[in-house]
């Protein structure tokens, strides 16, 4: 067994009942892969894990894998993390949503996790459809593609989930693909490691659900589009607007400081504790 | 310290909604997580102040289904943990409140009820959410829904609540009322030492040999606490034994049955009813709730003018006292249910009555609240016809 595979093997749940739920070819598994290594390399105890989810495909990641675990209501996994983080704060809390989870039904949760900045890592698998359910279209899917809600075409207009985790103050935000596979693991590494809300936005495909329907081929051709569509932000930065059509940026979004929640909340507790004796 | 216990405790003037943050506090709780709403708000308020001053968190989620997502998350990493809304709120959190049954995740979820449906009348009381405390998440589920009736009950009632909950993994509602959450009245509560405190089972055997959701003589499997090596699953899927999803019709039978017998295992334990002069009752009122003050009075009255009138006390409202309102059933010749809504609780006495006695409704929806004078003519009226 390659060495790889070995350290995989040894995070996973043996008790589960494998095969997973996952269609041949998804990008799901990629991320799978690649939060095992992150994890890995920082060190984590498994003890020391906490992965919650939402509902979607992407969500069913946590029953695979060997630490505490959480499927949570779909859009609301954010919610629970900061209930888990809060009365655990050795805990590292990493928590995996789909597009339609963290943008769509839990979007006002995820602006607000950012903002309040809990040291949380979001992953959100952004495969620009909703999965699970069969194809219909999501805050993400592109103006003009197909869905099996929007079988005339999609008339809305997608959101940027990085911009809206940058502009929502998250401390730390970036962007990677299932094909990017070491900026990937890189990514979430970092995410991790970074004290307050982190957010890893991985573009990914649906080959099944969303590239069937807009005619894109399968998982070969679609990780391929992710190649060639991506740039590194270091390069966009030298690119001019026109160059820049049709592409989006992959690596670090979004990289800075602010005051974390538990910390700020501990002085609030020794502020209170003071007052409350000063009063007796 | 040891000066301040030996000094008996003095009345204090507090309101129901006062009276449940000094018992979470009394019982244990550590976690709040809450969106303000009237006649609530208090709570939140209370606890934004007095959580930290005792090492605990208060959160102020951005709606109520977050808030109740927080506490579930609290509570599966450890903490004691509740919530507090009314009306809009609780209905925003249905879905967690179901995810909380099937997941077996202790919380209490306080609902001091206002006029509704809708924004319907936000300062005034009304006891129209009792039916969506029971049934109000989605599916085929028991539910423990205690209401509070004055003040020391929020006290006594709270603390039941939380015990429940860790004792039996589930969700507990407690129904308060505007009224009963608003009304000032002196009450001397029990010192912190006196009160009744039950932790959640924990497990006694290594990771290696915990199941999770494992079936055990009480229905109650034991809860681990994450960070301390049993890396368990949590999910909101029916799931077998060890808490992976499953399919298997005889898994889910077996998941869904131990769910119910959880809790129907120990009615006894859960059912709390109070009776007021019913050894000698021909005619029985039952009231739960602000409504419960106009019938005690309305029965001491009534006694007076030689009715022979008693009272039945709800505090669990479901489970529903069956077997106690049967019994009760068969002794008078009538029962009156008066309550702040159309006959959400009467329908329920109706059923356990089963014929045996008459039953009359006597509800009322203008926001106001009932008081003795409409009982009394009720009980008087019927038993002199
Ligand atoms: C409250 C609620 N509404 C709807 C659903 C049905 N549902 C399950 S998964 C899903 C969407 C999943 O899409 P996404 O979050 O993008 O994840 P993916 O499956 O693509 O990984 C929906 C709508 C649900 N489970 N709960
Ligand atoms: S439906 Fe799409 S997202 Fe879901 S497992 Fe299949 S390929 Fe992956």
């Amino acid at each position: 067994m390659p060495e790889y595979t070995k350290l995989i093997h040894r995070y996973l749940r043996h008790d589960k009942k494998f095969p997973h739920i996952w269609c041949p070819g998804c990008g799901n598994g990629i991320l799978l892969g690649a939060m095992i290594r992150a994890i890995d390399r920082l060190g984590y105890d498994k003890d020391e894990v906490a992965v919650i989810s939402g509902i979607g495909c992407s969500s069913r990641l946590p029953v695979y894998v060997d630490f505490n675990t959480m499927h949570t209501t779909h859009g609301r996994a954010l919610t629970f993390a900061t209930g888990v983080k809060l009365a655990n704060p050795s805990l590292n809390v990493i928590v995996i949503m789909g597009d339609g989870d963290a943008i769509a039904i839990g979007g006002n949760h995820f602006i607000h996790a950012a903002r309040r900045n809990l040291n949380i890592t979001a992953v959100i698998m952004n495969n620009s459809i909703y999965g699970m359910t069969g194809g219909q279209y999501s805050p993400t899917t592109p103006y003009g593609a197909y869905a099996s809600t929007a079988p005339y075409r999609n008339i809305e207009h997608a959101f940027s989930i990085s911009e809206l985790a940058v502009c929502s103050g998250a401390v730390f935000v970036g962007r990677g693909t299932v094909y990017h596979v070491r900026l990937l693991d890189r990514l979430i590494e970092q995410a991790c490691a970074k004290r307050g809300f982190s957010v890893v936005e991985v573009l990914t495909h649906c080959h099944v659900q969303y590239g069937r329907r807009n005619e894109l081929g399968g998982p070969v051709e679609m990780m391929k589009m992710h190649k060639e569509n991506a740039v590194k932000v270091e390069d966009a930065a030298k690119m001019s607007p026109k160059e820049l059509e049709g592409k989006f940026t992959i690596g670090v979004l979004a990289d800075r400081e602010k005051p974390i929640y538990n910390q700020e909340y501990q002085a609030i507790r020794d502020r209170a504790a003071r007052e409350a004796e000063g009063k007796e | 310290m040891a000066e301040k216990r030996r000094k008996k405790a003095s009345p204090r003037l507090l309101m129901g909604n006062e009276a449940v943050v000094e018992a979470a506090l009394a019982v244990g709780c550590t976690f709040f997580a809450g969106y303000p709403i009237t006649p609530s708000t208090e709570i939140a308020e209370l606890l934004a102040r007095r959580l930290p001053q005792a090492g605990g968190t208060f959160i102020q989620m951005e709606d109520e289904i977050a808030s109740l997502g927080a506490v579930i998350g609290a509570s599966i990493a450890g903490a004691k943990a509740m919530t507090a809304t009314s009306g809009p709120g609780f209905s925003l959190m249905q879905e967690n409140i179901g995810y909380a049954i099937v997941a077996e995740v202790p919380c209490v979820i306080v609902n001091v009820m206002r006029g509704g449906p809708s924004s319907g009348l936000p300062t005034m009381p009304e006891q129209g959410d009792v039916m969506q405390a029971r049934w109000g998440t989605h599916g085929d589920h028991l539910m423990i829904v205690l209401a509070a009736s004055t003040v020391r009950d929020s006290f006594d009632v709270t603390v039941r609540a939380f015990n429940l909950a860790e004792k039996f993994r589930t969700p507990v509602i407690v129904l308060s009322d505007e009224t009963v959450a608003h009304t000032r009245e002196k009450v001397v509560l029990p010192e912190k030492d006196e009160v009744v405190v039950v932790e959640r089972p924990r497990p006694q055997v290594p990771p290696e040999w915990y199941i999770p959701y494992e079936d055990t003589p009480s229905g109650v499997p034991a809860m681990a606490r994450w960070g301390q090596g049993y890396r368990n699953h949590v999910t909101g899927l029916i799931h077998d034994i060890r808490g992976f999803p499953t399919q298997r019709p005889d898994e889910i039978a077996h998941f869904k049955s131990r769910l119910t017998r959880k809790i129907i295992q120990h009615i006894g334990e859960i059912t709390w009813v109070e009776e007021y002069f019913l050894d000698s009752a021909e005619v029985a009122v039952v009231a739960y709730g602000s409504v419960f003050r106009s019938a005690l009075s309305a029965v001491r009255e009534a006694r007076k003018a030689g009715v022979k009138a008693g009272l039945l006390k709800l505090v669990t409202l479901f489970p529903f006292p069956d077997e106690e309102i049967k019994r009760l059933a068969k002794k008078s010749s009538l029962i009156v249910v008066p309550e702040l809504n159309q006959g959400q609780i009467a329908r329920e006495v109706e059923r356990a009555a089963r014929g045996l006695c008459s039953v009359e409704r006597l509800g009322r929806i203008d926001g106001r609240l009932i008081g003795p004078k409409e009982i009394i003519e009720l009980l008087t009226e019927v038993s002199h016809a």
